[in-house]
């Protein structure tokens, strides 16, 4: 089920990395988001889509994961210029990934809420989790 | 847009029967819990029958404001006022039906002098009704 894991290469650029703590934060981050998926020069639909993308997972690490990391990246992935989000949190961690990721869960509640609509919205989803240990997210939206 | 994180509150404006909430700035959750209730605070202290939410300045809706809204119009309607959305931009619209969020009980109009007109006859209709 789960896709090859994409490697980073020496074509991948840090555009910044950021806490998602407080519900400022969601808000600040996706708007981050979408002026870098401006700079990329996405059309409106896809800067909407990177954006609700994100806002997702930003809540869900808000909710269920007291907070984590955003690291903003862009690079070459698969011969288009990406941008690549990681979410990075500490959180209670997704037992069931496959369950998660089914499309009859995300009428559900808890961690893990809404990730098939989330995966949707972009090229690229990529999600680890261990329970107790926390999850990573990293999602790529390329035009 | 705004990039400016308001901690005001969205202003609600009262015309004849009708409220009008233009949200023009990037909510906040708790921005968006606290429209919920003015609206339906001033519902009951005005009597207001319809509910217009212009939502054309908003760059995004998530699954949050999505049933932030869902669930207004579903409050509103036991408080006897029916609640429409106006404005929603395309890539907002494209957006909700791939995230795959449903917005049961929500009208929608293209623009504002098309809202009004459907809660004008949603009222008249129900003139006839009683």
């Amino acid at each position: 089920m789960m896709m090859q894991e994409i490697v980073k290469d020496n074509t991948w650029e840090e555009l910044g990395k950021h806490a998602i703590d407080t519900e400022f934060d969601i808000v600040n981050a996706r708007q981050l988001v979408r002026q870098h998926a401006k700079n990329l020069r996405m059309g409106i639909v896809d800067q909407t889509r990177i954006t609700t993308a994100v806002s997702e997972l930003f809540r869900n690490m808000y909710n269920y994961a007291n907070g984590g990391e955003v690291l903003i990246e862009t690079g070459i992935v698969e011969g288009h210029k990406a941008l690549i989000i990681t979410c990075i949190d500490h959180g209670p961690g997704i037992a069931d990934l496959e369950l998660a990721m089914s499309d009859g869960y995300s009428s559900g509640m808890g961690m893990g809420y809404g990730l098939p609509g989330t995966k949707r919205l972009v090229d690229r989803f990529e999600i680890q989790s261990k329970v107790n240990e926390g999850t990573t997210v990293r999602i790529m939206k390329w035009k | 847009m705004n990039t400016e994180i308001h901690d005001k509150r969205i202003p609600i404006i009262r015309i004849k029967d009708f409220l009008i909430v233009s949200i023009q700035v990037d909510m906040h959750d708790k921005l968006a819990i606290q429209l919920q209730s003015q609206i339906l605070n001033e519902i009951e202290k005005t009597g207001a029958k319809g509910v217009l939410i212009d939502i054309s300045v908003l760059e995004m809706v998530d699954s949050f404001i999505g049933r932030m809204l869902s669930g207004m119009a579903s409050m509103a309607s036991i408080m006897d006022a029916a609640v429409v959305i106006v404005g929603m931009q395309p890539a907002v619209a494209i957006t909700l039906v791939e995230l795959g969020l449903e917005m049961p009980g929500v009208d929608t109009a293209l623009n504002m002098e098309k809202g009004m007109e459907m809660l004008e006859n949603r009222i008249k209709e129900q003139d006839i009704d009683f």
